[in-house]
């Protein structure tokens, strides 16, 4: 532990910067998949179509090892040893959970609120932005949030692909035989995912509408007396976050 | 699809068919040890979960500091997990498998407790009044009816394992994922593809037969098929 943290003293100025480099890979690339799988899945949701595949989306990302997508992706033309060959396949291993969650989350509002708001005179998208989307926001959360630490952890493996980013310590560490080395880039790695985790789970709780709160802890206490069924495991299993890497 | 059409027609020139027909009897010794890999960690992984869900079903609330516990677990990357043991177990398969175990606890206690709470209390209760005995009781009445749910949970956590198997190629555990480091300290990419669609298609093959043994053993889900 303490040649860790002689490490850390000795490297202070590559620690920023490795830290620097995995933040913003993860960055770009947690912005890049919600780009693609939030308007995606809202619209698939919104229109009810598509659903078993949207719903499958998480499942089958489960099953792509991360290792064989960055993989994959390096031996595409034009990628190679690059931060993009890391972008990418981030990109493509956080856009599962984002849509399956998202998808879900506006499927899971409650049909009468949205026949409700209809009555009302909204439309499509009013009902979307007013309606549906409040209400889904910390199933969509929850989405965003699993597909960030998945994001966050599989950087590490971009050091692989000469992308940089905190994992390069841990690489570097086990040919060197650098046990200092080793465990100060094991435990900013850990830090850095358990950070992300835990800040997305704030921001979920934060986007949870009131009301909604209310009514959830109710039901939970509810569902806890008469046992969790079938469909509390489902949302349970998909809120909760996927696959470490 | 013209890109995509393009893309492979200029991988597939740079694929070294010839490596691969050398290195067939390669392919396989490793999809078997990716295996065996697998199949320690999903075992002695549900062997943990199995006794810690009882201890929770039994005193509820231990439910939040084994799930906070195994989920910390299941958070810490991969690699930063394995670089955390490997002053303690170095570059060994313990190492390699403490990490797979404890990446599998989370979705299989949550499953196995998920399960057990859905065995109906009129069935217990029943069983009980029959003169069945604790053990008879988890045995022939709690695990049977539980068991969907948690082959549903065997079936995440086995899918997910073989994927951070491959990752154990970097710690120099020998498998699928070895071909993908090879290739990439040598720039060379047919072992690389070789292990990417070996471990990918491992794993659908696994996702998809442990799907069967679910539909197997519990016909009525498909109607409702969503546990994951």
């Amino acid at each position: 532990m303490s040649d860790a943290i002689d490490f850390l003293a000795g490297h202070r100025g590559e620690v920023l910067q490795r830290g620097l480099e995995h933040v913003r890979i993860s960055g770009i690339s947690l912005v890049l998949a919600l780009a693609v799988a939030l308007p995606v899945a809202l619209w698939l949701a919104h229109t009810g179509r598509g659903g078993v595949l949207a719903i499958n989306a998480s499942n089958i990302g489960r099953a792509l090892p991360s290792l064989a997508i960055i993989a994959l992706v390096f031996s595409l033309p034009g990628f190679g040893l690059s931060q993009n060959t890391a972008i990418i396949a981030l990109v493509l291993l956080g856009i599962p959970p984002i849509l399956t969650n998202a998808y879900v989350g506006v499927r899971g509002v409650d049909r009468d609120v949205v026949e409700a708001a209809r009555g009302m005179g909204m439309r499509g998208t009013q009902i979307l932005r007013g309606v549906e989307l409040p209400l889904a926001a910390p199933v969509i959360m929850a989405g965003v949030r699993t597909g960030a630490v998945q994001i966050v952890a599989t950087a590490t493996l971009g050091a692989l692909v000469g992308a940089g980013g905190l994992g390069v310590f841990i690489i570097d560490a086990i040919a060197l035989q650098d046990t200092g080395r080793l465990i100060a880039g094991a435990v900013l790695v850990a830090l850095l995912a358990i950070v992300t985790d835990v800040g997305f789970g704030a921001l979920e709780r934060a986007v949870t509408p009131a009301g909604l709160a209310v009514t959830q802890h109710r039901e939970r206490t509810r569902r806890r007396g008469a046992g969790r069924g079938r469909g509390d495991q489902v949302l349970a299993g998909q809120a909760r976050r996927s696959g470490a890497a | 699809m013209t890109l995509l059409r393009q893309a492979a027609g200029s991988v597939a020139p740079s694929i070294d068919w010839a490596w691969i027909g050398r290195h067939t009897d390669d392919m396989v010794a490793r999809v078997i040890k990716h295996l065996i890999f697998t199949g320690i960690a999903v075992g002695l992984g549900f062997a943990i979960s199995l006794a810690l869900s009882l201890l929770i079903v039994r005193y509820r609330w231990t439910y939040g500091p084994i799930t906070g516990v195994a989920g910390l677990l299941y958070t810490i990357p991969s690699l930063a997990l394995f670089g955390l043991l490997i002053p303690i177990t170095g570059l060994t398969v313990t190492t390699a498998e403490i990490a797979l175990v404890s990446y599998t606890l989370l979705i299989l206690i949550r499953n196995t407790v998920a399960g057990l709470d859905g065995v109906p209390a009129e069935v217990r209760d029943a069983a009980l009044g029959m003169g069945f005995s604790p053990i008879q009781l988890l045995l022939k009445v709690d695990l049977p009816l539980a068991l969907p749910v948690i082959v549903a949970g065997l079936r995440v956590a086995t899918v997910t394992t073989i994927g951070l198997v491959t990752v154990t190629a970097l710690i120099g555990m020998d498998n699928l994922g070895s071909f993908i480091t090879d290739g990439l300290q040598r720039l060379f990419v047919t072992p690389l593809l070789v292990g990417a669609v070996l471990s990918i298609a491992l794993a659908v093959a696994a996702d998809l037969t442990l799907l069967g043994v679910e539909r197997l053993i519990a016909p009525w889900t498909r109607a409702t098929r969503e546990a994951r």
